[in-house]
């Protein structure tokens, strides 16, 4: 698969080691419908290809919006574009967030750290169509008050009636005056209906894992946990075989997965 | 008189309590309030109580000489406060600061020893109580030290 040339139309930082970029096609391209959950290859020519959960709103398909953090070369080198930079996009790739499944029930959306970007496409499509789910929880985990991703729109977030948000660091000074501890601490009092509830889980691994274990305490159904798996990936399309996770590939079969479908899986240390 | 028996036996931490034995815990409660800012306890005093939190945040802190005070954890309404006061020497190892009007109750850690001493049914059920309290606060202890958000790009 080509990729195609799209350009930086904006870019800003969301934290001191995050950013978010908007990136569009050139003039009369179609726009790139995407699903919730689905991910990008972002290649910066020269420099290198790497996969990026897309963060955008589903209802705005003309703009592709990535958020990720720095952290290697290309990240690195996607940071220093500026508007007008051309880089070359493949994808969306992937399975998409089980928002069809969810009908009808509680949803809740446990991320930590970055892993909230991944969950923000869900989030803008649920709030979009409101009327379809049951309470609607966002648990968030961040490292500190200044590591907290998409500060103004959680707080927009957090104004509504019908969605129930809560935000917890992991450590802070004595100026912040919110929730201090993980994010797995805010499961068991959070507010929806264990028996009918799908979860969205996103973070990193051992995160989703003592999450996950909460989730189930609490009595969520192994099947109605998902959570989002990340992995080096190459090709993207299940050829490669550098993202495969036992019989599966996470770029095909993945990034979104069920719980009950990786549970043997799920946190080996040969996998 | 109102006695504190059924704000006990209905907070989270004592649900499913054997009557009797809430009424042995009621003899060592007393109601108490704390004004924003106000120091429950201090690192290093005597850890004679704990605090089952009814309404408000605490915040446990511990203070650096390089960074300040840094707040480890903070506790809401259904938590409980506390455990020094079951384990020698029975000193706080943390500061505990009310971040906005908190009300608890608290419980007088050298009567509800005592109290164990003489029931023992009741201190294994208290002693399996905090266990797992401890159990959920060693666990996310340990995914804090972790500092697992870095790792996802």
């Amino acid at each position: 698969m080509l990729p195609r040339l799209c350009a930086v139309r904006r870019m800003w930082e969301e934290t001191h080691d995050t950013f978010t970029m908007e990136l569009e096609g050139p003039a009369g391209a179609a726009p790139t419908p995407f699903a919730p959950g689905q991910f990008c290859m972002l290649y910066v020519y020269g420099v290198g290809e790497i996969p990026i959960s897309i963060s955008g709103d589903p209802a705005r398909p003309e703009v592709l919006v990535h958020t990720t953090r720095v952290v290697g070369t290309v990240t690195r080198a996607l940071r220093a574009l500026k508007p007008g930079s051309v880089l070359g996009v493949r994808g969306p790739f992937g399975t998409a967030w089980p928002l069809e499944e969810a009908v009808g029930s509680d949803v809740v959306l446990v991320a930590g750290g970055i892993g909230l970007a991944p969950l923000r496409p869900a989030l803008c499509q649920i709030l979009a169509r409101r009327e379809r789910y049951g309470k609607v929880v966002l648990l968030y985990g961040a490292r500190s008050p200044q590591d907290i991703l998409y500060r103004r729109e959680i707080e927009r977030w957090r104004a509504k009636l019908d969605l129930d948000v809560y935000v917890t660091v992991d450590r802070a000074s004595t100026s912040w005056r919110g929730s201090v501890g993980v994010v797995t601490t805010l499961i068991p009092r959070a507010p929806f209906d264990p028996t009918s509830t799908v979860a969205l889980v996103c973070g990193p691994e051992v995160m989703m894992r003592f999450t996950v274990h909460e989730l189930l305490a609490r009595g969520v159904r192994e099947d109605a946990i998902h959570v989002s798996l990340e992995r080096n990936m190459k090709c993207a399309i299940g050829l490669c075989g550098h993202c495969q996770y036992g019989p599966m590939f996470i770029c095909k079969d993945g990034p979104v997965f069920a719980y009950s479908a990786i549970r043997p899986l799920f946190g080996k240390r040969e996998i | 008189m109102q006695t504190l028996e059924p704000v006990i036996a209905a907070h989270p931490f004592f649900v499913g309590l054997k009557p009797e034995h809430v009424e042995i815990v009621t003899g060592c409660a007393s109601n108490v309030r704390f004004d924003p800012g106000e120091f429950i306890f201090r690192e290093g005093d005597p850890a004679d109580r704990f605090y089952l939190l009814r309404q408000g945040t605490v915040a446990l802190e511990i203070n650096t000489p390089d960074r300040g005070p840094i707040v480890v954890q903070t506790l809401t309404a259904g938590d409980v406060l506390g455990w020094s006061w079951l384990v020698p020497p029975y000193r706080w190892r943390f500061d505990g600061r009310a971040i906005d009007l908190v009300r608890a109750t608290a419980l007088d850690g050298k009567c509800l020893r005592k109290k164990c001493e003489e029931d023992h049914d009741l201190g294994y059920d208290l002693m399996q109580r905090i266990a797992y309290v401890m159990e959920q606060r060693l666990q996310a202890a340990r995914l804090q030290l972790l500092d697992l958000k870095d790792v996802r790009s």
